[in-house]
């Protein structure tokens, strides 16, 4: 039925690829390039882990803990009571400038921002501005998506309701009177996410936007009112709101809080001096074993103070070096047969 | 009477119907015996003899070999992929998403799960329709079919079962036919069957005798066995009716039956009668296929794969446990900003946890790749391209290449340490050349100088010239040679470029040999045997007989009758099998020189007739015809009649013939044996034959202890053949296991051949069941291993296979190959691990059945030392990477179960647990495990002993797994802990914001990443352009596919995690530089193992000496 074919087509093509002989670059990591090679990473490392940990050293952070576990402690009596809006204040004493600009930053611990079902109880349709989903919220904010009369809560979720709402005024006494440190809290959340990620509908005013559906059960105000002085600070674009929806990689954690305003006597940074923190404490976590502390850091090119990176690179820089000096003493006794 | 032939009729139907049903179960069962026998009413006349004509009901033309239709496709196609377990357990991951809570959405083992299916049913809907394609090509074609006096073109999937058929020349025969009538005046056809069996000879058919003249009005039924694959074996006869006549009976043979699939040659037109159909011819039943082999490589994954599955479970009941544990603290179950639903409220507790454990599963679950089953098969497919490319592996006298049949083996061709090899055609050429020729006891040998016989005797005698003759007679009548038949015009053909054909070489060196002596064949014309003789006259034999060579008789005979009415038969055959029939007294002057040439290694023959009286004559003929008409047991039937025949006859002489050894196959042998793979020839060929022909192949050396284990060292005066055999294996038992002690003090080798028999075998593996005491097959099984080679002859095929079997079940289960040519190795090369097929002289079933098909032999030393050695470089490494890359990608996810409450939260986005293994690292270790040379060619073939450092599945032990995993675990803490140093303060950017939870995450991966990625490009010793396309290539996808991700809002999405967290990342610094410093930090070992190691490449030279 078929007929044979001649069989000189059988034969292979002879090309590189097809007989394995590719061009082929053979790297060998011989003593000869890696000792040297080793050597200049090991010093370009320690170099680098020097300017981290100089960098890293030179940035001033003060820490200030008023979770109000221990009786002596300002925040005590505020800790143990549910009463809205206690008010306690801490003082603290510079002694030296603290360098600008400033970040104010609130911190958290033991805090699980990180849980599973926590971080998916939000509905970033709503947060993006889609009215269908004030209405009807998607069910992953469960149980926070109605309220007990079947209302739909906005913004929904666990995330948005447990929002931080503890608020702070610096105030720094000078020669017995009292001034009040500008904070700036513009800013302070991702560029992306002010701008793009989340976004009000589009209704003037837009308390309009919001009717028929009620207030996270924690919130004090609703989400169109939680910056009064400022119209554009409000809804789902408020700073202090983005800042909380990014939830942190692990349980303690801190939050930009505010920037001190770099203008008058604070365009250096915090002058030394007597300052006063006037807390309003509304957020609970001794129920959880957690604690509250502000911290007041100034900023490198690196970022905050981080000790870790500096000493990696010095100890992996040191490391290189080290091992290309045993190297050198194996090759020197040794002589590779590569090298010839 | 004629009730009682409807009743027969009635009764072979029903059994015909039983024995189909039989039939159908059998038709995977292989060679089954085939009970019961098939009527066929040639072209559908119902014969006189039976009035009530029942059409039979056989199966029609039409071949399938396709597996599915349009419509059971689908359901068909996924049933056979999920019976394999890892898309059974991907499915499971992936319903346990669907239905539970978990974190990671269905789409993350969906798609790799949807891809992998999707691929796989195209490959395999794609290799389907091509099936279907070449169905119909077969089913649709035209031919002619004989109905009423008329032609009729018909589909060929429509011939049924008893339709009369025209085949013209060069055209294959559509179903299976009885030659009924033929264009040649003699009544044969000549056919081949190259596409059947590879014989490319032409073969000749004979037309059932008295049906020639009138098919058209032929009436006659054929009773055949039923359907069996044996391609060489038909019973069958035929009755024809005639016009009130009593019907005549004739027997049907294999000569009588076109098989389908062979060519029609040298004829114009036959025709023929369709007896067997469709699925039930010889081809079709041959097609079966072969059972599937596993390789080490596969072992080990599937071992690997066991480990991983029980770190995937304990790390689940882990995280579940310490879950529980955590939420047993209070205040931690359920803090006030993460309250429960109602719903998991009321669910009860139990529940609970199995819906964690379970979510926990399928948060692991991609520690077991799915991608690697993907690119194993895809590495194996693609690899194996490599072997039939390959232009080394071309041969030019027979225009082939290498042919590879299974791509799952190529591993295994780097970890073979026993190579059985065949002798004959394998070792050797199968190229025969006439040497010499011993009549009588005086030894002829041709010489170059004068074409004239040269008669130097060893004893000293008259030339006898009568005997001579009377041998090269002998020579020229008994064979089954044919001559080719010249396309130009016929000119009387010159004597040395006359072409013969034969199915063995040795009777074209046997005819050619004679001829050089004056006595050429001329040819075979209806039943007359012509030859030239010295004086150029033509003499003229009528072949009577011809009983055929079989393996068991070892000999031929041919009955032929001279002009002068004499009747002669000649027989020629294996000493053995000729000496004890013979006078014996002939005997002794021609064992001498017939074990001399043995000794030189050349193939000999011994040549003998007899006068047959005219009874005799009429005695075996009627006997002869009587066992051929025979229906059941023809062949026993056949073989006594023989067997008494061939008895008394007069010895005239032996042939000596050479078979060469095969190109550089000393040099292949060696090198193997430097290669630490132990070669044992197993051969059907006598012991001094074979002895040669290994000394020839330097497989035994001169200082080679020889250890002989054959029916002539058990003949001992005076003792129980059972008794010598213990005492001989002990003795060598303690030879050669007992040197090794001392050898490993002192190096002193002696080398130890061991030689045994087929007989001395059979009492061996035969022993151990009766006598407890001596497990003989132990013994002899130790006494093997440490014998650098091993000739085992006078072995059947079975015990071919039986010694590689038993060899692949020893201790340590060593992996096997076997190399052979002929249809007699096809047992052990189906037994072995490895089969590799030589595309010889003998037909092509061995490289049909083999794994491996190579034209030479030589050509085995680059396929093991180069091919298989990089193909089990390339997979081991390509296994171990696999399973260290995820190890090292989901041990972050499981620490970070730690820092977040246990609750199941994924580090990584969705899109990265998805992309990880399908895109940002599969290209290149594919790429890696496709083009890395990691020793060059060159250097594998030049150092055989490179190919020892990898055997033993050397790579894929349990000491690299470790090496891996440790090294997976180490990548994995390293990556994890060192972000989470880094995060002890989030604020990572110079403008004091902070990083969340998924910028953790992406810092990680992306550390990952290129961790992987550079590790792999560490260990690439061969840098193809190739290479780096893929290795840089899959970074910058990494980098683009990022940017994208988070740079686009995407409607789909529920949660826009990822949105623009890439582009910050990049903005920090300090994120930068933990990355460098990571990846640096993790790639530190590797940097000093790769430097520190031993130097390979082109400097392996100094190190191997």
């Amino acid at each position: 039925m078929v007929k044979q074919e001649s069989e000189s087509a059988n034969r292979p093509d002879n090309t590189a690829f097809t007989q394995q002989r590719l061009p082929a670059w053979q790297p060998i990591l011989s003593a000869g390039i890696v000792i040297p090679g080793f050597v200049l990473i090991g010093l370009a490392f320690i170099g680098i882990g020097v300017a981290l940990l100089v960098t890293s050293r030179s940035i001033q952070v003060l820490e200030l803990d008023y979770t109000g576990d221990s009786n002596g402690s300002p925040c005590s009596s505020c800790s143990q009571s549910d009463i809205a809006n206690c008010k306690c204040s801490l003082n603290f004493t510079l002694t030296t400038l603290f360098q600008g600009p400033v970040f104010f930053y609130y911190g958290l611990s033991n805090y699980f921002q990180n849980y599973r079902r926590y971080g998916a109880s939000k509905d970033d349709n709503q947060l993006y501005g889609d009215l269908s989903s004030f209405t009807s919220p998607s069910s992953s904010c469960s149980p926070y998506n109605y309220d007990s009369s079947k209302k739909p809560i906005v913004p929904c979720g666990s995330i948005a309701n447990s929002m931080f709402n503890d608020t702070f005024t610096l105030t720094r006494t000078v020669s017995g009177t009292t001034n009040n440190v500008t904070l700036d809290g513009k800013g302070i959340a991702w560029w992306t996410d002010y701008n793009i990620k989340y976004r009000n509908p589009s209704v003037t005013p837009l308390k309009n936007a919001f009717n028929g559906t009620v207030k996270p059960i924690n919130w004090a105000k609703p989400a169109y009112e939680l910056d009064a002085s400022d119209r554009s600070n409000n809804g789902f674009v408020n700073q202090d709101f983005l800042v909380w929806m990014r939830r942190a990689a692990l349980p303690n954690f801190r939050k930009l809080y505010r920037r001190i305003d770099a203008s008058g006597d604070y365009q250096k940074g915090l002058p030394a001096g007597n300052y006063t923190i006037d807390i309003t404490y509304n957020y609970p976590v001794r129920a959880f074993n957690g604690a509250k502390k502000i911290v007041f850091s100034n900023v490198s090119w690196m970022g905050g103070s981080n000790e870790f990176l500096g000493i990696a690179y010095l100890v992996i820089g040191s490391l290189c070096v080290v091992m290309s000096v045993v190297m050198l003493i194996v090759y020197a006794k040794f002589k590779f047969p590569d090298e010839e | 009477m004629q009730f009682f032939k409807i009743c027969i009729r009635s009764w072979v139907k029903f059994g015909l119907f039983f024995s189909q049903q039989i039939h159908d179960c059998c038709m995977f069962g292989g060679e089954d015996r085939r009970v019961g026998s098939r009527t066929i009413y040639v072209g559908h006349r119902p014969c006189p003899a039976n009035e009530v004509f029942i059409p039979p009901k056989f199966c029609d033309n039409r071949i399938v070999s396709s597996k599915y239709t349009v419509w059971n496709f689908l359901p068909k196609n996924l049933f056979e992929q999920f019976r394999r377990i890892a898309n059974f357990y991907f499915l499971i991951i992936f319903l346990v998403q669907v239905i539970v809570d978990t974190p990671t959405s269905p789409v993350t083992s969906g798609l790799p799960l949807f891809f992998v299916i999707t691929v796989t049913a195209i490959k395999q809907g794609y290799e389907d329709w091509l099936r279907h394609k070449a169905d119909n090509e077969v089913n649709k074609y035209r031919v002619t079919v004989l109905e009423d006096g008329r032609r009729i073109q018909k589909e060929s999937e429509k011939i049924k079962v008893g339709d009369v058929l025209e085949v013209e020349e060069d055209e294959t025969f559509p179903c299976d036919l009885i030659l009924l009538q033929s264009s040649r005046d003699d009544g044969t056809c000549f056919v081949t069957t190259a596409s059947l069996d590879g014989e490319s000879n032409h073969k000749t058919h004979y037309t059932v005798p008295d049906t020639e003249r009138d098919v058209e009005s032929l009436n006659a039924t054929i009773e055949c066995e039923q359907p069996q694959p044996d391609l060489y074996k038909f019973v069958g006869r035929m009755h024809i009716y005639k016009n009130n006549e009593e019907p005549s009976l004739r027997s049907l043979g294999p000569e009588n039956l076109l098989l389908k699939g062979a060519t029609l040659k040298n004829t114009q037109s036959i025709c023929g009668v369709a007896v067997y159909t469709g699925m039930e011819t010889k081809m079709a039943l041959n097609y079966q296929g072969k059972s599937q082999k596993r390789s080490v490589v596969e072992k080990s994954i599937n071992a690997f794969l066991l480990v991983y599955l029980c770190i995937l479970v304990s790390k689940a009941l882990v995280c579940t446990t310490l879950k529980y544990v955590w939420q047993s603290k209070p205040g931690q179950d359920e803090p006030w900003y993460n309250e429960k639903t109602l719903k998991e409220k009321e669910t009860n507790l139990y529940l609970n946890m199995f819906t964690d454990f379970l979510s926990f599963m399928v948060l692991f679950n991609f520690i077991i790749p799915v991608s690697m089953y993907v690119t194993v098969e895809m590495q194996k497919f693609l690899g194996s391209f490599f072997i039939s490319w390959d232009k080394d592996f071309f041969d030019s006298e027979i225009e082939e290449g290498a042919l590879v049949n299974t791509s799952d083996l190529n591993e295994e061709l780097g970890q073979v340490e026993y190579v059985f090899t065949d002798k004959t055609g394998t070792l050797t050429q199968n190229n025969m050349e006439f040497i010499e020729c011993c009549i009588d006891g005086h030894q002829y040998k041709y010489r170059d100088a004068s074409s004239e016989v040269d008669g130097f005797c060893v004893t000293d005698g008259p030339m006898n010239t009568e005997r001579e003759e009377l041998f090269l007679r002998a020579l020229c009548l008994c064979h089954t040679v044919q001559v080719k038949e010249s396309t130009e015009q016929v000119v009387p053909p010159l004597q040395e470029q006359r072409g013969f054909i034969a199915s063995s070489p040795d009777e074209i060196a046997l005819v050619q040999g004679a001829m050089r002596y004056g006595f050429t064949f001329l040819g075979l014309e209806s039943k007359t045997m012509k030859i030239l003789n010295r004086t150029n006259d033509v003499e003229m034999y009528e072949l009577l007989h011809v009983l055929n060579f079989d393996p068991v008789r070892r000999r031929m005979s041919v009955i032929v009758r001279s002009i002068s009415g004499e009747t002669l038969l000649f027989c020629k055959g294996a000493d053995s099998s000729i000496f004890p029939r013979v006078k014996q007294e002939e005997v002794e002057k021609i064992r001498m020189h017939v074990e001399r040439n043995a000794t030189d290694g050349y193939r000999t023959l011994c040549v003998a007739y007899k006068h047959l009286t005219a009874e005799e004559y009429d005695q075996v003929d009627s006997g002869l015809r009587e066992a051929r008409l025979a229906l059941q047991d023809r062949e026993e039937k056949l073989m006594a009649v023989y067997n008494q025949v061939e008895t008394g006859m007069n010895l005239i002489g032996a042939t000596a013939v050479e078979d060469r050894l095969q190109e550089e196959a000393a040099e292949t042998m060696e090198a193997l044996q430097g290669a630490g793979i132990k070669v044992w020839v197993l051969t059907g060929d006598k012991m001094e034959t074979a002895k040669s022909t290994c000394y020839a192949c330097r497989l035994f050396k001169r200082n080679t202890e020889l250890l002989e284990l054959t029916v002539r060292t058990l003949e001992s005066p005076g003792k129980r053949r059972e008794d010598r055999l213990h005492d001989l294996l002990l003795e060598y038992h303690k030879k050669t296991v007992g040197t090794l002690d001392y050898k490993s003090l002192n190096w002193s080798s002696q080398d130890y051949g061991f030689i045994v028999d087929g007989a001395t075998l059979s009492m061996v593996l035969n022993s151990s069941s009766e006598n407890n005491l001596h497990d003989y097959k132990d013994l002899f099984l130790q006494i093997c291993q440490n014998c650098t080679s091993v000739l085992c002859c006078r072995m059947a095929p079975l015990q071919k296979a039986q010694i590689v079997k038993m060899v692949k079940n020893s201790k340590g289960s060593p992996i096997t190959l076997s190399i052979g040519d002929g249809a007699n190795d096809v047992s052990m090369i189906l037994e072995a691990h490895v089969g590799i097929g030589i595309k010889g002289k003998e037909g092509r079933q061995a490289v049909r059945n083999s794994d491996y098909a190579i034209p030479k032999l030589k050509h085995l030393k680059k396929l093991l030392l180069g091919h298989g050695h990089l193909y089990y470089v390339r997979i081991a490494h390509l296994v171990q990477y696999f399973f260290y890359k995820n190890l090292c990608f989901i041990l972050p996810q499981f620490l970070y179960q730690f820092f977040c409450g246990c609750s199941q939260q994924p580090l990584y986005d969705a899109a990265y647990l998805t992309m990880y293994n399908i895109c940002f690292t599969s290209m290149p270790i594919l790429a890696y495990s496709l083009f890395e040379q990691h020793i060059s060619i060159e250097m594998l073939l030049e150092n055989a002993t490179l190919y020892r450092q990898i055997g033993k599945n050397a790579m894929l032990r349990w000491g690299p797994f470790l090496y891996w995993t440790l090294l997976g675990v180490f990548h994995g803490l390293v990556f994890f802990f060192g972000v989470w140093f880094l995060f002890s303060n989030p604020a990572l950017q110079d403008n004091g914001q902070a990083f969340g939870n998924w910028s953790y995450g992406t810092i990680v991966f992306t550390i990952l990443v290129f961790t992987v990625t550079l590790k792999l490009a560490l260990d690439t010793r061969h840098w193809t352009w190739i290479n780096h396309f893929v290795i840089w290539g899959s970074l910058a996808f990494y980098v683009f596919f990022s940017f994208f991700w988070g740079g686009v809002i995407w409607p789909f999405l529920r949660q826009q995690r990822l949105y623009f967290v890439f582009a910050n990342m990049l903005s920090s610094v300090s994120a930068w530089l933990v990355i460098i410093v990571l990846i640096l930090l993790s790639l530190l070992p590797e940097i000093l193992y790769v430097v520190l190691r031993k130097p390979r490449g082109p400097y392996a030279r100094q190190v191997v000496l």
